[in-house]
């Protein structure tokens, strides 16, 4: 029994509760990316030094398990790729394939000055900036960037996420 | 074992390969011909005075400009035994850049070879698996040579250009592709 | 006869890597399978290979510092104090006391931090995820004190030629005394829950035995060669900082197995945490650069805000690198924690470089895998990988 009388309670904007109905009347987008945001899966690709800071984020001291973050092994469960490292001509494919092999909706994150520009390795074998053969979303700057950096990069990558619209269906 | 008397028996042993001893802060160089460096290195090896049975370190050097023959080879040695160091320089020319492997000596020997043919392309005969390291195999020119560019030759690598290629045609499967 | 054509096996080729958990980075094997066994084990490297050795022969000697941190990006302290006593041994100069026991004392607290790492990333791939959590927690303690004295916590570039970028404070050696009293009951910690442990036997003992003759032969170093019993350290056979001046053992393996080179590496943590007490208490006074070789080493930095001199000698030897560098070459050694870094140097008379070869302990290491995999299991790869201690910025280079 719903008092018609009883007016909605605004949460936050576009979320609304109807007290005592236990009801929550939102967009889909809403619900679809809040979901999506919350339990961000990135794939353990460690590529070189910022894979190690990496490591520590999801280690003990920082523990991004807190963010709903739990790294997999497999693209194939993954959401998100963090470019962490240098990434060489050589390695370029692998990357490139690893990232054809997630399925959508993915992200990446190119973290460290490596990954965004190329750093000071302005050389023959490296290549300047993952942007070249990736659609980058959040950089993350650094050399490499300490774990509070990353976990900033990734609160952005679920501001991004959280703004999206239609994500979840072809007739957008 | 004084390094500088190694080097000096080895000039004695192989009169017609020792070129010249060089010493520098406290290190000892023996520059050689490279025709008989597998004979050397067995022989410095095996013999139990010298025992030389660590090989730290192999690379090339490339002295474009500096001195003929181009390229130099260097061995750097070490008894674990007897804890004496010695340092070989093997000169290799530019038009005939091949030597013999010391992979059947030492071991180890196995991917500092393949490196030095990676980087500078000088070929190891009889290594047992002669083929690039670090770069592509089919990756073209020896990036630590003094002539090669230090940001890459100009012709991209094929293995590179496809990836572009690649992710260029894949922008339009992105979900937020602009529609045309 | 027909029959057993059909029965034909062939060989299983599977691809392990460059993205792969618990190959510690971007290494790559090819391994060729019959059943379980492995018959064939071929290691592909190069895939962080960043072109450090050619960079480094376009900067002068102090900007190679830099680069230095990102070979072994795990204990970047000892890669720059390889570094820089090359250098330093090239333009022969005298590092005073103090600045040597600080070296000393970083290097260890760096050996330590990349020997958790190796343990905690060595017991993830085995199966145990309790020691990675918990090495992480000391790890994190040691980039602390890194982060107090340099700023940074990997990439510290703290080392310079001549001596040391800033001298320790009191907090510093308060919190790294304090550390070093406490971090043995950590390591207890660690052992009361692998050394025993039956799985961790099972998977360690008698796997990837390498013989004292072998290991010399594929010029291993470091704890995966005295873990086949061969008594070889760089710090006792050449010493160089402070290490003639403080007591330490180095422990040596039996069988050469995964075991033993685990028992090594816990025992060199015990090792370290004697030499950094011995550091601190040694600590002598005086200054942290050296003053007899004002053409190679950056004048103070107050010296250079306050005389003109300075200034114009601070701006010359940062952009035109240092002017009158000896002729020759020279090859300079130290024990990281992986094994043997080597820095073969080979200078031309300009402020820079002309070859700077770079000896990394894991580039060999990595070369005897398919030794140590051949005929043995797939789990045992992982096994292997772990105890070899690799990691691939410095192989690749």
């Amino acid at each position: 029994m719903i008092d018609t009388c009883v007016s909605l309670i605004d949460v936050e904007e576009g979320i609304k509760i109807i007290p005592g109905a236990d009801v929550i009347i939102t967009q889909l987008d809403k619900l679809i990316n809040w979901g999506r945001k919350s339990s961000l899966w990135p794939m353990t690709f460690g590529l070189a030094c910022c894979a190690i800071e990496m490591m520590s984020t999801g280690a003990s001291h920082y523990d991004l398990d807190r963010f709903g973050i739990i790294f997999r092994a497999s693209p194939r469960q993954a959401d998100c790729i963090i470019v962490a490292g240098t990434v060489t001509k050589k390695m370029a494919p692998v990357v490139r394939k690893v990232y054809d092999q997630m399925p959508e909706p993915k992200y990446v994150i190119a973290m460290g000055s490596c990954a965004c520009t190329g750093n000071v390795y302005r050389t023959y074998s490296v290549v300047q900036g993952c942007d070249t053969f990736l659609p980058v979303d959040v950089y993350i700057p650094g050399c490499p960037p300490r774990p509070e950096a990353l976990m900033q990069g990734i609160i952005k990558l679920q501001e991004i996420i959280s703004k999206e619209k239609m994500r979840w269906t072809p007739l957008r | 074992m004084d390094a500088a008397t190694i080097a000096a028996e080895l000039k004695a042993e192989f009169p017609d390969e020792v070129i010249d001893i060089n010493k520098f802060r406290g290190q000892v160089g023996v520059y050689l011909k490279k025709n008989r460096i597998l004979d050397i290195a067995r022989y410095l090896h095996d013999t139990p005075q010298y025992n030389l049975d660590f090989l730290k370190d192999l690379c090339g050097v490339d002295y474009i400009d500096i001195k003929v023959p181009r390229f130099e080879v260097a061995y750097n040695l070490y008894s674990i035994k007897h804890g004496h160091m010695l340092r070989l320089n093997v000169q290799v020319s530019e038009n005939n850049a091949e030597l013999d492997s010391v992979v059947e000596v030492w071991a180890g020997a196995n991917w500092h070879e393949r490196e030095c043919y990676d980087m500078y392309g000088i070929v190891f005969n009889n290594h047992p698996d002669l083929r690039r390291i670090l770069l592509p195999e089919d990756w073209e020119g020896y990036p630590l040579r003094k002539d090669y560019p230090l940001a890459g030759a100009e012709e991209e690598w094929r293995g590179f250009k496809e990836v572009l290629k690649k992710a260029e045609e894949f922008k339009q499967y992105a979900w937020n592709r602009k529609k045309t | 006869m027909e029959q057993e054509e059909d029965l034909k096996t062939r060989h299983m080729v599977i691809n392990m890597g460059p993205q792969h958990p618990s190959t510690h980075g971007v290494l790559r094997l090819k391994l060729e399978l019959d059943g379980e066994t492995v018959v064939k084990c071929t290691p592909y490297v190069g895939y962080l290979h960043r072109g450090t050795e050619k960079l480094a022969e376009s900067m002068t000697y102090l900007q190679v510092i830099p680069l230095t941190d990102r070979l072994d990006y795990i204990s970047s302290m000892t890669n720059n104090i390889g570094y820089c006593l090359a250098v330093e041994r090239l333009f022969e100069i005298e590092v005073p006391l103090r600045a040597k026991y600080i070296r000393t004392l970083v290097g260890e607290l760096s050996r330590i931090s990349s020997h958790l790492l190796w343990l905690a990333t060595h017991a993830l791939d085995i199966g145990a995820m309790t020691v990675f959590l918990y090495a992480f927690r000391e790890r994190e303690r040691i980039l602390d004190l890194f982060e107090l004295l340099t700023g940074a916590r990997l990439t510290v570039t703290y080392p310079r030629i001549g001596g040391v970028k800033s001298d320790v404070n009191q907090e510093f050696i308060d919190t790294a005394y304090a550390f070093a009293e406490e971090f043995p009951s950590r390591v207890q910690e660690y052992e009361t829950l692998i050394d025993v442990n039956r799985i961790w036997l099972k998977r360690t003992v008698g796997v990837g035995i390498l013989s004292a003759e072998e290991a010399i032969n594929w010029g291993l170093s470091g704890a995966t060669l005295r873990g086949s019993g061969v008594n070889y350290d760089v710090r006792k056979r050449f010493p160089y900082d402070a290490y003639d001046l403080v007591e330490f053992d180095v422990p040596i393996g039996k069988n050469g197995d995964v075991y033993d080179r685990y028992l090594c590496r816990v025992e060199e943590l015990r090792q370290s945490v004697r030499i950094i007490k011995q550091c601190i208490e040694a600590l002598p006074r005086g200054p942290i650069m050296s003053p007899d070789a004002p053409k190679f080493t950056l004048p103070a930095k107050d010296k250079v805000l306050g005389d003109m001199e300075s200034l114009i000698h601070h701006f010359m030897l940062i952009t035109k690198g240092p002017m009158t560098a000896p002729k020759g070459q020279l090859y300079v050694a130290i024990e990281a924690p992986k094994g043997e870094l080597g820095y073969y140097i080979v200078s031309d008379g300009t402020g820079k470089p002309y070859r700077m070869r770079i000896r990394s302990p894991s580039f060999v290491h990595v070369s005897a895998l398919p030794r140590l995999c051949e005929g043995r299991l797939l789990a045992d790869v992982v096994a292997n990988i772990g105890t070899i201690d690799v990691v691939l910025g410095e192989c690749d280079r």
